[in-house]
């Protein structure tokens, strides 16, 4: 095929030496995906990589209201140290954020593995397990606000059946405020966990399980020790997706508790917001921005290596 | 099936009982709230202060939703969420529109006409993917106010794009990876230059992954509150940062129905597209991470 044709395209086979060179059209032809892809370069090198770098020197200023550019080395940084709402989101961070990658995984891994025993309407439950995550975080907060509102919502409705000692008042108890952040965020964001994990069993081969099966294996046994194992890289990047979501938590926080009582549900996305745009803190804003970079290049990087060596070796 | 019949013991039969119980158990804490909200939204105040959380509505008025609509207060001015409805979509429409187009292009450009460091450009613009974006939104509130788009639509386009592409061009260079390479060659062959080749042959493929890019790009930026809120003035909000407005003023007696109201609007357009194409919704939301 190639040999028959006219001599003018022949030079751009790649069996010729000089092929990548000379592309029929010419320079422009071989320059024009470069082109193509140079503004989004650009983009990329401006907004990106430069607007952290510049961010980083922000929080080497003393910048307030508006950025100077009167350095002061890392006393932002010692600023947010001993600044003890600082230390009261970086805790919330933790717990919220723990909470809420076990129990999304724990919910996501039960339901997918019950919704693989050859369900009935099974398609339907997976679309109502599954549409919280198109919500915005802000109707979530609206709406989960609504449900543990003491008054009128969940608690006033169990009271109202007779119980009248039950207490469900978690959103104005600044000891409690931080779990119903987990609650909310576990009914968005589990749901697209057992999807993973539901794509991740239908992934598997059946005739590992048809094996362990006839070795007599009990059915919750070959799942612990047979299925699990081979799901170990969707938990990978689910774990991923969901401390990713949990740092950058922000939206949900304004909604549903504002960040209160006081600033008792205040998480690191919400303290950098509040310092840097109404507080006039911008450095210590910064600063604290930096640290929250910190926090998802410490996740991101493992992970990075991870994927780079199973496809060295894969 | 009919040897599947002839083993249900008592036993197996319970477990599968059981089994139907826990998954509509997890269905109902799924779909409550969202019945809660519509319920809520569509009862008198009268009926929300008597009745519980999951009485069923007595007397169903649609005025919360017209409250909600045109005349509710979201901060100072009191014209309902439904202007800032149309913002969105003011926002959101182009941001598709353009970070799908130019995903594609950068997808294609990183797949098909592979050169030297297009690796390295790639992963140099998929880290865009990661950052949280606490850590631009200084800059980025600087860099609108010398353009000139501060505060404005335009502003917020240009934003939601810049942060856009590098999910737009992960979602086109993992499915262009998969198109075999041959057509391309020959046409190279042919003479057929960039733009022709992507023009009829990558693009008359390409109908599903621009679905799943204009879906999840869609969901995002009309989910948005950060941005939103951080570069937008009053009249040229979103509408989430309208209805946390709106839930948040606290002038009078707090209208709990026509919050719901206000939240349900928010949520449609998401919701119908989610219910129209929730098959290309999954495998957006999956497309970083099970494939890699």
């Amino acid at each position: 095929m190639r040999d028959s044709l006219p001599m003018k395209n022949t030079s751009a086979t790649p069996l010729g030496p000089a092929a990548k060179r000379s592309t029929p059209s010419g320079g422009l032809q071989a320059w024009l995906p470069r082109l193509v892809l140079a503004p989004s370069v650009a983009i990329s090198l401006f907004f990106v990589y430069g607007f952290m770098l510049w961010t980083f020197v922000l929080s080497l200023t003393s910048s307030r209201m508006l950025p100077s550019y009167d350095f002061v080395g890392f006393g932002q940084y010692a600023r947010l140290m001993a600044n003890e709402r600082w230390w009261v989101a970086s805790t919330n961070l933790m717990i919220f954020g723990v909470l809420f990658v076990v129990i999304c995984l724990a919910i996501g891994a039960l339901l997918a593995i019950l919704l693989d025993q050859k369900i009935r309407q099974e398609g339907a439950l997976r679309t109502i397990y599954l549409y919280p995550m198109a919500l915005s975080f802000i109707v979530t907060g609206v709406v989960w606000k609504w449900l543990l509102n003491p008054q009128l919502g969940i608690q006033a409705m169990v009271q109202g059946w007779g119980f009248e000692s039950f207490r469900f008042d978690w959103i104005v108890d600044p000891d409690m405020a931080i779990y119903t952040l987990v609650i909310a965020a576990v009914w968005q964001a589990s749901g697209f966990v057992m999807a993973l994990f539901l794509a991740g069993l239908r992934g598997i081969d059946d005739s590992i399980i048809k094996a362990a099966q006839l070795d007599g294996a009990s059915l919750p046994r070959i799942y612990l020790r047979v299925v699990m194992p081979c799901l170990r890289p969707v938990v990978f990047s689910a774990v991923m997706i969901l401390a990713h979501i949990a740092i950058k938590s922000f939206d949900l926080v304004v909604a549903l508790t504002g960040g209160g009582p006081g600033y008792a549900t205040d998480l690191p996305a919400t303290f950098m917001y509040a310092h840097a745009f109404t507080r006039a803190q911008i450095g210590l804003g910064s600063a604290s921005a930096m640290l929250m970079l910190g926090g998802v290049l410490a996740i991101l990087i493992p992970y990075l290596y991870s994927e780079l060596r199973s496809r060295k070796h894969g | 099936m009919a040897n599947v019949i002839r083993r249900q013991t008592p036993a197996a039969r319970l477990g599968r009982g059981l089994l139907y119980g826990v998954l509509i158990l997890a269905a109902l804490f799924y779909i409550l709230p969202l019945v809660v909200m519509l319920m809520t939204s569509v009862k008198p105040l009268s009926e929300i202060s008597a009745g519980s959380l999951l009485s069923f509505p007595q007397n169903p008025t649609f005025t919360p939703w017209t409250k909600a609509w045109g005349e509710a207060c979201t901060g100072m001015r009191c014209d309902g969420v439904g202007g800032y409805f149309w913002n969105s979509f003011a926002i959101v429409i182009p941001a598709v529109l353009i970070s799908t187009t130019i995903g594609a292009l950068n997808g294609y450009a990183l797949t098909k006409w592979r050169f030297k460091g297009s690796e390295l450009v790639f992963a140099l613009m998929l880290f865009g993917c990661f950052i949280p974006f606490q850590v631009v939104l200084l800059p980025m509130a600087q860099t609108l106010g010398w353009l000139g788009i501060s505060s404005s639509r335009a502003g917020l386009i240009l934003v939601h794009v810049v942060f856009g592409i590098a999910f737009t061009t992960l979602f086109f260079r993992n499915f262009y990876v998969g198109i075999p390479n041959e057509l391309v060659s020959a046409a190279k062959l042919d003479g057929a230059g960039f733009f022709r080749i992507f023009w009829r042959i990558l693009l008359p493929v390409s109908a599903p992954i621009i679905v799943v890019s204009v879906i999840w790009q869609f969901t995002q930026i009309w989910n948005d509150f950060l941005f939103g809120v951080a570069f937008s003035a009053h009249n040229t909000q979103p509408v989430t940062v309208a209805l946390n407005n709106l839930v948040n003023t606290s002038t009078g007696v707090r209208e709990y129905n026509v919050d719901m109201a206000a939240a349900m609007i928010a949520a449609l357009p998401t919701l119908v597209v989610y219910v129209l194409a929730g098959k290309y919704f999954v495998r957006g939301l999956t497309a970083g991470s099970v494939k890699g």
